[in-house]
């Protein structure tokens, strides 16, 4: 089947992949992998326990995909404070919480994109054309959690914050130049969708 | 469990026992992890998450899916202040997007 995931007897799912859907999948990937940044071991190859007590930032990011993925943990999107110093306090205790967590939440989200590439590539090496790919558990929540990733960076570059901006994107006219990323953004979905119910207890 | 013997303990009155001393007070007032609505997350998804990192049954995640889906938000747990933004973390990891606060009723 196309475009979804079917459970594999005794765990694990697969899904049939063509050369293009795979190149797609792939350099989406990467380019969140880019977006993502290399972790802090590279800033600091010298010391390996640096590494461990390396802090992360304070800062939420400017760019808006990652500020999606990484959002303020303590300001409420629908309570403004009520005073300033409430607001103080909350922006604190955001960047506080920022600094004991981004890094390690961005290893979890590159893992994730990193093991897709990973069984695309062996994949690909399998052979020409179609292409079945088949996950193991472990593979597929991976995969699960990469494909979210990737909608909702798609989702932010497309400036989906809405069920309304949603809807309009679905009804774009074929010559609008958001439509591939909107089919890419539907057809992830589908993958996405199919790929739970495999994973649902 | 059969008769047993055992012996009774001989001594067991302390005068203060280490845990009072180092006690931390726990706070009146609970801290709770919100989940927010946003366009993108499947319900499907949502409803997997809270199954698998909370381990509630489908249908306690479900109902909390679709508050979070028609109200807006939901409070997914409570406790202390590390634990929830132990959740919140987890909530991020999973791409969910989710704040913590204290439960002022």
């Amino acid at each position: 089947m196309p475009g979804h995931f079917e459970p594999l007897p005794g765990g694990g799912a697969a899904v049939a992949l063509d050369d293009v859907e795979i190149s797609i999948i792939r350099s989406l990937a990467v380019q969140l992998l880019e977006l993502i940044g290399p972790g802090p071991a590279e800033d600091a190859p010298a010391d390996p326990l640096a590494e461990l007590f390396a802090e992360g930032p304070s800062e939420p990011p400017s760019d808006p995909v990652l500020k999606r993925l990484f959002p303020d943990a303590y300001t409420d999107p629908e309570q403004a404070p009520a005073t300033e110093r409430e607001a103080a306090e909350r922006r604190d205790h955001s960047a506080e919480f920022r600094r004991y967590t981004e890094n390690d939440l961005r290893a979890g989200k590159r893992e994730n994109a990193l093991a897709v590439i990973r069984t695309l590539d062996e994949l690909s090496s399998g052979g020409g054309g179609a292409a079945v790919l088949k996950l193991s558990p472990e593979e597929s929540r991976s995969w699960l959690g990469a494909l979210n990733d990737l909608r909702l960076a798609i989702a932010a570059r497309l400036d989906i914050t809405d069920e309304d901006d949603a809807d309009v994107l679905y009804a774009l006219p074929d010559e609008d130049p958001r439509k591939p990323m909107v089919m890419a953004y539907l057809w992830l979905g589908g993958l996405q969708e199919t790929l739970v119910s495999t994973l649902l207890p | 469990m059969g008769l047993v013997t055992a012996a009774a303990p001989i001594e067991i009155e302390k005068t203060e026992s280490a845990e009072e001393v180092f006690a931390v007070p726990e706070p009146d007032v609970p801290w709770v992890t919100i989940v927010h609505n946003d366009p993108v997350n499947l319900m499907s998804y949502v409803t997997y998450v809270f199954q698998t990192y909370f381990g509630y049954s489908k249908d306690k995640a479900t109902k909390l899916m679709l508050d979070v889906h028609h109200k807006g938000r939901a409070v997914v747990s409570s406790g202390s202040r590390e634990e929830m933004e132990r959740d919140v973390q987890a909530m991020h990891g999973y791409g969910l997007w989710a704040t913590l606060q204290q439960d002022r009723k």
